[in-house]
């Protein structure tokens, strides 16, 4: 249930104009990825329903054939991600990537690569999708590799909830993806108010925030505090 | 003096180690942690954090209100014992909170004020990582901690670290930050519950996690599962899905 994504990335609005600004956005932030990551290629895959269909986008068409193969062979690093809400870290495929996923590893050793490393996009239990970072070349991603796709996949979650790019590496973490307990607290109350999944409480606090100028922190504040409560038309 | 008694300490770890091997989950784990050994120093409340991928720490259990408050005060502040245990890998052991103005300007009259007179911090480590640190406030002046004591706690501590490795012998530095990335995630999902649970039931958050912890125990299902199913599906928990009152 919760596990669905805000409109903008739902499939049946795949061709809608503000999920074509979201894929584009999160298609540059995987060009992005790529080189920051010494990547041969990221990729991207946004969720729909309970998992098992993703809407991919990448840094290079390679790549998204890539990213959309572990749909159809039903298996890989992307999915048990997904599935188990951790990363799925994999430096060497040809150690311990083919007896985890026969068919998937030894399709994209085939084609040249040799580690791969999948990040849940998700905040609590609100999973939107997942961010794969492939490499040519086997070996771990160093702390700060680690660091930065671990920040690119909260990237790329905000920019899933605004509906469009308005979040960059730029502004920092700290406005985009905040990890304050209260926030957290906020995000479930305003579930329960609206009826609607973690997603959509996310986005309607987010929303709010940003229209009334207001820092996200305050208005969880006074969500918690029952100062503020939410429903379906507004604030 | 010795605070810590040998038969309370031995239960702990039998629990650790059953905890261990039987359906895991970290945040329950920590959870427990931390309400054992509150109970190894008199009258002692204490509060667990671990570090996030940037090196922040984020709070992860406690084992009262007040604790967490100060946790949660320590991380708004960037200052305190926890910070800098972490910060410098090296134990705060009885920091006197009546005199600690001056080495935290802002925590140590907090923490006086909220009744506790002392305060131990140790970095959680796992090999040669820190991941992390623990709390232990005392509100008794007595509740000193000897050499052995520190040990006793630090022991404690570096279990907690272990409880990180859910397969604990493999030693791949994957492992670890996939289990720790898992946890964070877990703590925001039951923060999240606690806010559906406080909603749903009209009560207060801390109310709702003792409700979501009581709910979790009685059926016999792991806290991270049960706060899973709250937000992802509350209706199929008639338990705890009651009308929501407007407030």
């Amino acid at each position: 249930m919760a596990d669905e994504v805000p409109e903008a990335a739902d499939g049946s609005d795949a061709s809608s104009p503000s999920a074509i600004g979201v894929m584009g956005g999160l298609r540059k932030m995987c060009e992005t990825a790529a080189r920051t990551l010494l990547a041969s290629g990221v990729g991207m895959s946004v969720m729909v329903g309970n998992g098992v269909r993703g809407l991919a986008t990448a840094s290079d068409a390679a790549t998204e054939r890539v990213e959309e193969l572990q749909f159809t062979l039903g298996e890989g690093p992307c999915i048990d991600a997904f599935a188990s809400r951790r990363p799925v870290l994999m430096p060497d495929l040809e150690d311990g990537g083919l007896r985890r996923w026969p068919v998937y590893a030894s399709a994209v050793q085939e084609l040249g690569i040799r580690a791969v490393f999948a990040f849940p996009m998700q905040v609590g239990a609100a999973r939107l999708g997942v961010l794969d970072v492939f490499r040519r070349r086997p070996g771990a991603l160093s702390p700060k590799e680690l660091s930065e796709a671990l920040t690119l996949a909260d990237l790329a979650v905000v920019t899933l909830l605004d509906g469009h790019d308005r979040a960059s590496p730029a502004d920092g973490l700290d406005g985009a993806v905040e990890r304050r307990a209260e926030l957290f607290q906020a995000q479930g109350m305003v579930m329960v108010q609206l009826g609607s999944t973690i997603a959509e409480a996310m986005t309607r606090i987010r929303a709010y925030a940003f229209a009334s100028d207001r820092r996200l922190d305050d208005v969880a504040a006074d969500i918690v505090a029952r100062r503020l409560t939410f429903d379906r038309d507004h604030p | 003096m010795t605070t810590v008694s040998a038969e309370r300490l031995a239960k702990i770890f039998v629990e650790v180690a059953d905890t261990l091997v039987d359906e895991f989950d970290l945040v329950e784990f920590l959870q427990m942690l931390a309400d054992h050994a509150a109970g190894l120093v008199d009258a002692s409340a204490v509060g667990i954090l671990l570090a996030d991928q940037n090196g922040r720490l984020q709070f992860m259990a406690a084992s009262d209100e007040s604790a967490k408050l100060l946790e949660l005060f320590q991380i708004q502040n960037q200052e305190g014992p926890c910070l800098d245990a972490f910060n410098t890998a090296t134990p705060v052991i009885n920091a006197d909170l009546r005199t600690a103005g001056a080495r935290w300007p802002l925590f140590g009259p907090r923490a006086a004020a909220s009744g506790f007179l002392s305060v131990h911090a140790f970095p959680l480590r796992l090999r040669n990582e820190l991941i992390g640190a623990m709390n232990v406030f005392g509100t008794s002046v007595t509740a000193v901690l000897d050499a052995a004591d520190v040990q006793v706690v630090q022991a404690l501590a570096d279990v907690a670290a272990i409880g990180l490795l859910q397969e604990r012998a493999i030693s791949r530095g994957e492992i670890l930050t996939e289990q720790l990335q898992a946890a964070l995630n877990s703590r925001i999902i039951i923060e999240q519950a606690k806010g559906a649970i406080a909603q749903a039931q009209g009560v207060t958050v801390d109310v709702a996690f003792t409700v979501i912890r009581a709910y979790a125990r009685s059926t016999n299902s792991r806290l991270v599962d049960v706060a899973q199913l709250i937000v992802t599906d509350l209706a199929s928990i008639p338990a705890l899905a009651q009308p929501t009152e407007p407030v």
